[in-house]
């Protein structure tokens, strides 16, 4: 096969790509878990986060270039600002495209199209106020190769972002399973009516959700911008990617979403090797299709407390 | 913004129910403060813009600076009169800030309805109008008519099928219009390949419909099976990658297939032998005009005829309530897909004409913006409603021409997103609705049915108010 001459290090790269796939996804698996409606602004909050991080980090770099303990402390940094971004942002979107019609009871095309405009908003104003040109992230750290894995170097950039996915990733897997909020989450999920019968305040839990999905489409936002550059439309690509994963693994499913991320992320490492680089967007894509006709309801099966 | 259950339980000598809650509950006082937050968001729309270097110029150009007391007074006037109008209409009624604008068209249209006389007339007086007044326009107006307003009333009108007749979301359109311009260079022998044999571009015309409804069926078919939703980001997806694969089409495992980003230029302008006639439509814009005019008349015939028919009133019921059409032997997928394929193969023939009137295609002219701005014109001007759509597609195409140098152009994206989400708060049936589509919006509002093909309605949304 194309890809076995560098196994590993398409392993590698795939798997951290891949774990920012799952941030982003989780965003989309859990309020489709509590409203069934996908978030098409969820790419504007991943941009966000970029952005926040973005402009916390050249504010604390200044014209240094830190190392050693000031490194780890503004890479930290730019993953909190970048998560604050994101929660504020999708916070924001929830109030203004999504309440209104929540409360009027709005036929879901509707949802659809206010988000679609509420994408389209964000883009294009944060290529307003901050031009339209990549920007890259300042020098944090020196990006080299930490250590060899089945000899593939593994960079800084790989571990960062991998390690920064896993913490976030196993928090709010405790988080939906064991906390009162994520309690909330999954029964709201489950039966919306009857949870609110049952005392669970569904404005709060929606809020609360998208703001979870927020924090941690923000920290992906600022990690994708450490490697990529920040944009306006950055979020676009990967917007749709982390949907394929989140459909991959089973929209509405957390342990789904991580697993379809890491999937997506590694198939379309390999099959860039197998194919021209340029197309590998088109590899999600297909992917998403072909999910889509063999196992709609993907690998692990639709559930946030749920079983459709 | 009211407290539904609160309204709903009170009787009329209830005033002081409501004055009793806390300040921050008041309806008042929530909507200045919800227009004040809209005033700062205008402000920063207009405003200067930033750039990578600069990136709080435009913040503190619009909120710290004089300019800003301009939108938050305007905010407080807006609030005030809202609250004095809530006051005098004592919560009857409609409270749409839309409504006072567009109840005027609506009443000459309910007339129309009753006297097919008035209804004549008024057909008459637009078609006199459509055809003399674009003759006194200057050729840079009659240029945008053709190339901005008539492909794209087009290309809504076929949107139209799709968003507002079945009720489905469909995000990669321009694919479809992609799709008939590049058909439409290859058949012309404008592409780095050779095609079999070379046509004009009046006859690449079924070739191009019959390329654009196999795309359709071919996209739409795994996809129509499930819930409605996921047809939106396959279609987005969609978009993206015709887009992609006509910039890397260059190097198409090592073949010139597209001509990359540079695309196709050349393409002959059509031109009619037939039955004695010889016609050649050249640079001139209005001769484009007139034959653009007259299909779109003609679609305008066939989708009211496709609406009344068979077919619509089975959209109708897909969309009403997809479980009861589909036990009523409705099959509903077949009509989604119809309706899709219908909407994608419009979109390829506004395509070819696309491509032979400018001429020129490359993959910019087919960016994801331009499915986002068909559908913006739908929803604007009135989901399921022909005369709606139209005017939208016209309206949008035309004021940013109009506004050419006082916005810039790449902001005007900012504005269409607002509007697709106040569209979308206050008045989803559009500008010039279908009364059939406003009153299932509002009946979905209440619970009953849905108005599109999205599938059964969730619990969540349907509840949590």
């Amino acid at each position: 096969m194309c890809f076995t001459s560098q196994f590993w290090q398409l392993t590698v790269a795939g798997l951290a790509i891949g774990s920012l796939y799952a941030l982003i996804a989780l965003g989309y698996t859990l309020v489709y878990g509590v409203l069934q409606l996908i978030n098409f602004a969820h790419s504007e909050v991943f941009m966000a986060g970029g952005f926040g991080g973005l402009f916390l980090v050249r504010a604390l770099v200044g014209s240094s270039s830190p190392s050693g303990a000031a490194s780890v402390l503004i890479t930290t940094a730019g993953i909190l600002g970048g998560a604050a971004a994101g929660a504020v942002t999708a916070f924001v979107l929830e109030r203004t495209a999504y309440r209104p019609l929540r409360r009027r009871g709005a036929p879901r095309l509707a949802y659809l199209i206010s988000a679609i405009g509420a994408s389209l908003f964000l883009m294009n104003l944060a290529g307003k106020e901050f031009g339209r040109l990549a920007i890259p992230m300042p020098q944090i750290y020196q990006s080299g190769t930490v250590f060899k894995l089945f000899g593939a170097p593994v960079s800084t950039n790989q571990l960062v972002i991998a390690g920064a996915g896993v913490v976030m990733l196993i928090g709010l897997d405790r988080l939906v399973a064991k906390t009162r909020l994520g309690q909330g989450i999954r029964a709201v999920a489950q039966d919306a009516e009857t949870a609110s019968l049952m005392g669970v305040d569904i404005n709060k839990v929606i809020t609360m959700t998208f703001i979870i999905g927020g924090l941690l489409g923000g920290a992906a936002g600022f990690l994708y911008g450490l490697v990529f550059n920040v944009q306006f439309n950055m979020g676009f690509l990967p917007g749709i990617k982390a949907f394929t994963a989140a459909v991959l693994g089973g929209i509405g499913n957390v342990r789904g979403a991580v697993l379809g991320g890491l999937v997506l992320g590694l198939v379309e490492n390999y099959g860039v090797a197998c194919a021209n680089s340029s197309y590998r967007d088109i590899i999600a894509f297909m992917i998403l299709v072909l999910v889509l006709l063999v196992r709609p309801s993907g690998i692990l099966g639709e559930r946030l407390g749920r079983s459709a | 913004m009211s407290n539904p259950t609160l309204e709903r339980n009170e009787t009329p000598g209830s005033e002081p129910e409501v004055a009793r809650l806390p300040w921050h509950r008041n309806e008042d006082v929530r909507r200045l403060g919800a227009l004040l937050l809209v005033g700062l968001a205008v402000a920063l729309m207009t405003g200067p813009s930033g750039n990578r270097d600069h990136p709080t110029t435009g913040f503190s150009g619009s909120w710290f600076h004089p300019r800003v007391l301009v939108f938050l007074l305007a905010a407080v006037v807006i609030a005030g009169l809202m609250s004095l109008y809530d006051r005098a209409r004592a919560g009857a009624g409609n409270r749409n800030p839309l409504a006072p604008i567009a109840a005027p068209i609506t009443a000459v249209r309910d007339r129309m309805t009753s006297q097919p006389l008035l209804r004549y007339g008024v057909y008459a007086a637009i078609l006199l109008f459509a055809v003399f007044y674009p003759q006194s326009l200057s050729p840079f107006w009659q240029r945008v008519l053709v190339d901005q307003i008539g492909i794209y009333v087009l290309l809504a009108l076929g949107l139209n099928i799709v968003v507002g007749l079945a009720g489905l979301l469909d995000l990669g359109y321009i694919a479809f219009f992609a799709i008939g311009s590049y058909t439409t260079a290859y058949f012309t022998g404008k592409l780095p390949v050779t095609p079999p044999f070379t046509l004009t571009p009046f006859e690449v015309v079924p070739i191009a419909i019959l390329a654009t409804l196999l795309a359709g069926v071919l996209l739409g078919g795994p996809t129509l099976r499930l819930r409605g939703d996921y047809l939106a980001i396959v279609t987005l997806g969609f978009g993206e990658i015709v887009r992609i694969l006509a910039v890397n089409g260059d190097a198409f495992f090592g073949h010139n297939v597209t001509n990359g980003p540079r695309g196709a230029f050349g393409i002959p302008h059509p031109a009619v032998h037939l039955l004695g006639i010889n016609y050649e439509w050249t640079l001139s814009s209005l001769p484009y005009y007139y034959l653009l005019l007259v299909l779109v008349i003609a679609l305008l015939i066939a989708f009211n005829r496709l609406e009344n028919s068979r077919v619509g009133r089975a959209w109708t019921a897909i969309r009403e309530d997809e479980v009861a059409a589909a036990a009523s032997g409705v099959p509903t997928v077949k009509y989604k897909l119809m309706a899709f394929a219908i909407g994608a193969s419009t979109s390829g023939f506004a395509g070819v004409l696309y491509a032979s009137k400018v001429g020129f295609i490359s993959p910019d002219n087919f960016l994801l913006l331009f499915s986002i701005l068909v559908l913006t014109m739908v929803i604007f001007g009135g989901m399921g409603s022909l005369p709606g759509v139209v005017l939208g597609a016209a309206v949008l195409q035309w004021l940013p021409q109009e506004l050419r140098g006082k916005v810039p152009a790449e902001d005007r994206y900012i504005y269409f997103g607002a509007l697709l989400i106040l569209m979308m708060i206050f008045r989803p049936q559009g500008l010039l609705p279908s009364r059939r589509r406003s009153r299932e919006i509002k009946l979905s509002e209440e619970g009953i049915g849905g108005a599109d093909s999205l599938g059964s309605a969730s619990g969540a949304s349907g509840s949590a108010s």
